[in-house]
C-alpha cells in the first residue's frame, strides 16, 4: 500500500549527521555498501567495476562543498542518504505498492518483489536517495539497516546502522527522533539541527547539525598578545651571552 | 531529466490516439458521424492502434515489464497507477463505441452515449498522464500549472489533425475538421509558448544553499563529487542540454509541430479532393515529428533538485 500509514506510532527512527565533525573519509559509504551488499537489499550491483565507466548502487554518498569565501569560508563534508521523510512522495507515487513507509518506526522501504522498475520514485525524491539497480531491474534505497537495528543476533551496541557503527569521528548518530527526550533529539535541539530543502515540504526525519561557528581571527590575535612577555636575560656570559647579544641587535 | 525514447513515443502516440478518440466521441454526440463502415473501421483502428502502441511502448522502459499489471493497484495515491487504470477503463466505452458505430451507425443512441463516455475517459487518461509530471515537486519545470493544459491541448491538436486526415482520405463530409484542427493548433501553440516563457523566467525555491543548509556561511559550491564517474542519479536526472541547442530545437518544434501543420491544414481546407488528403497527411507527419521534438525537450529541459548536490544551479544551462 503506497498511501501513507494513517495510524502512526510515536517512533521516528533516523540519523543525525554532524557536519562540524565529519572529515569526509567515506567510511560510512563504504561500510554501508559492505553491509548491504549482503543484507536485505543485496546485491548492490556494480557494473563495469574495473572498467572505464564503473557505476553501481550505493545508499550513501559523501559530497564535499565549499561554503562562503575568504576567512569565513569553510570546506564541509556532506554525507547524503535517505532521510526517511514524513511526507515521502517516493512512496505515494509508486504505482505497485512496492514502496512503503512503516507505521511503527517511519522507515521507508522497497519491496523488491513488487517493484516494476519504473523509476518514478527516484524522480519524486528531491534528495537522490533512491538508486536503480540495472542488473536486478528494481529500485533500491537505504533501509536504515533494518536488518541490524532489530537484529537480536547482534550485540546490543552493534544494533545501529552500518554507517553509524563505522564512523571514526562519531559524526553520525542513530535514534528515535520522535522521542523529545532521546539523545538524538537533544542533540538536534542543542546544536540547531535542520532539515534539507524544507521548501519541498517532505519533512525529513534525518537532521543535519551545522558546522560550529569559527573562532574568528581577531579572537585568535587577542589570545596571542595576552601571553605574558618573556623575562629579559641579563648579564649572561660565554656562549649564552654571545647568543643574547646576537639576538638583541 | 533523461529523455527516454519509450516514454516520449508513448506520450506522443497515446496523446494523438486519445485526441482522435475524444473528437470522434464529440462528433458522435453531435450526431455528425457518417455511417460509413470502412471509415469507421479505419478511424477506430487508428485511434486504438495509436493508444495501444503507446501503452506497449511505455512498458519497454520498465525493469520488470512482466509485473506491469501490479501498477493498477495503487490508484488511491499514484497518478501513474491512475493513468494505468484510466487507460484500461477507456477501452470499454471505446470498444462499445466502435462496435455501435461500425455495426449499427454513428448517429444512433448507443454510439452517441458510448462516444461521450469514450471522450470523457480519453480526457481523463491524458490528465492522469500529465499529472504524473505535474505532481513531481523536485522537477520545477514539470511541477507547474502549464503542464496539464499543455498535454491536453497537444493531444487535442494531434487528434484533430488525425481526424482531418481521415475525413480527407475517405472523402467523408465531416464538417469543420480543418477549422477544428487549425484552432487546436493555435491554442496548443499558445500554451506551449506560455510554458517556455514560464520555465525561462520562473524563480526557483531550491538552491545548493537550501539543499545543504549551509547558506548561512555564504554561497555553496561543489568542491569534490562523491564519485568519479556518473552514477544512476546523474545519468537519469542529470541530463543537460545546452541552451543554444534548446533554442534551435524549440524553433524546430514550433515550425514542424505547429506552423507547417497550420499552413498545410489550411491548404487542405481550401483545396479539397486529392490535394486535401495529401496536405493533411503531410500535416500529420510534420506535427508528429514536431511534437516528438517538443516532448524530447520537455524531458531534456527539465532539471531535478538532486543535481544541486552535484554542483549545479536550477534554471541555468550553458
Amino acid at each position: 500500500m503506497t498511501s501513507l500509514p494513517q495510524q502512526r506510532g510515536d517512533k521516528r527512527l533516523g540519523l543525525v549527521i554532524d557536519l562540524d565533525v565529519c572529515v569526509g573519509c567515506h567510511a560510512c559509504a563504504v561500510n554501508c555498501k559492505e553491509w548491504n551488499a549482503g543484507g536485505v537489499a543485496a546485491p548492490l550491483t556494480d557494473l563495469d567495476p574495473y572498467g572505464k565507466d564503473p557505476h553501481g548502487v550505493w545508499f550513501n554518498r559523501v559530497h564535499t562543498f565549499e561554503a562562503g569565501t575568504g576567512a569565513s569560508g569553510r570546506t564541509v563534508h556532506f554525507p547524503r542518504s535517505c532521510l526517511h521523510c514524513e511526507e515521502p512522495a517516493c512512496v505515494t507515487v509508486c504505482p505497485t505498492g512496492a514502496s512503503y513507509k512503516r507505521a511503527e518506526d517511519g522507515i521507508v522501504l522497497v519491496n523488491e518483489d513488487l517493484c516494476i522498475g519504473c523509476k518514478l520514485c527516484s524522480w519524486a525524491c528531491p534528495y537522490g536517495a533512491r538508486e536503480y539497480d540495472d542488473d536486478a531491474g528494481v529500485m533500491k534505497k537505504c533501509t536504515l539497516c533494518i536488518d541490524r537495528i532489530y537484529n537480536e543476533n547482534l550485540r546490543a551496541e552493534e544494533r545501529v546502522p552500518a554507517c553509524v557503527a563505522t564512523c571514526p569521528t562519531s559524526a553520525r548518530s542513530f535514534g528515535d527522533l520522535g522521542d523529545p527526550q532521546s539523545a538524538v533529539s537533544t542533540l538536534v535541539r542543542e546544536r540547531g539541527g535542520y532539515d534539507l530543502m524544507p521548501e519541498m515540504e517532505y519533512r525529513p526525519t534525518n537532521k543535519y547539525l551545522p558546522p560550529r561557528p569559527r573562532r574568528d581571527a581577531a579572537d585568535a590575535g587577542a589570545a596571542a598578545s595576552a601571553a605574558p612577555p618573556l623575562e629579559p636575560v641579563s648579564g649572561a656570559g660565554g656562549l649564552l651571552g654571545f647568543i643574547d647579544r646576537l639576538l638583541s641587535d | 531529466m533523461h529523455p527516454a525514447l519509450s516514454v516520449i513515443v508513448f506520450t506522443t502516440l497515446s496523446g494523438a490516439g486519445y485526441g482522435l478518440l475524444g473528437w470522434l466521441g464529440v462528433y458522435a454526440a453531435a450526431g455528425l458521424l457518417p455511417p460509413d463502415r470502412p471509415f469507421a473501421i479505419a478511424a477506430m483502428l487508428l485511434a486504438l492502434g495509436a493508444v495501444t502502441a503507446g501503452l506497449l511502448s511505455s512498458t519497454l522502459h520498465l525493469g520488470h515489464p512482466e509485473r506491469a499489471w501490479r501498477a493498477l493497484s495503487q490508484w488511491r495515491s499514484s497518478w501513474l497507477s491512475r493513468e494505468g487504470v484510466a487507460s484500461l477503463v477507456t477501452y470499454l466505452p471505446a470498444l462499445a463505441f466502435g462496435a455501435a458505430w461500425i455495426l449499427d451507425d454513428g448517429t444512433g443512441a448507443p454510439a452517441r452515449i458510448s462516444g461521450v463516455l469514450a471522450t470523457l475517459c480519453a480526457v481523463l487518461t491524458v490528465v492522469c498522464t500529465a499529472y504524473i509530471y505535474r505532481s513531481l515537486k523536485p522537477v520545477p519545470r514539470w511541477c507547474n500549472a502549464w503542464v496539464v493544459p499543455n498535454y491536453l491541448a497537444l493531444a487535442a491538436m494531434t487528434g484533430a489533425l488525425l481526424l482531418a486526415l481521415l475525413a480527407d482520405g475517405f472523402a467523408q463530409p465531416l464538417p469543420a475538421t480543418h477549422v477544428l484542427a487549425a484552432a487546436a493548433i493555435v491554442i496548443a501553440l499558445m500554451g506551449k509558448l506560455g510554458y517556455w516563457r514560464f520555465i525561462d523566467s520562473a524563480r526557483l525555491a531550491s538552491t545548493p544553499e537550501s539543499a545543504t543548509g549551509l547558506g548561512g556561511l555564504g554561497a555553496v559550491r561543489l568542491f569534490e563529487a562523491p564519485h568519479t564517474s556518473d552514477n544512476y542519479l546523474m545519468k537519469e536526472m542529470g541530463f543537460r542540454i545546452a541552451r543554444k541547442h534548446a533554442r534551435k530545437l524549440r524553433i524546430l518544434a514550433v515550425v514542424l509541430g505547429f506552423v507547417l501543420p497550420f499552413v498545410l491544414i489550411a491548404t487542405a481546407g481550401i483545396a479539397g479532393g486529392v490535394i486535401a488528403a495529401a496536405a493533411s497527411l503531410l500535416a500529420v507527419a510534420s506535427a508528429l515529428i514536431g511534437i516528438l521534438t517538443e516532448r524530447w525537450l520537455f524531458f531534456a529541459e527539465a532539471q531535478h533538485t538532486v543535481t544541486l548536490y552535484y554542483g549545479r544551479r536550477l534554471g541555468m544551462e550553458n
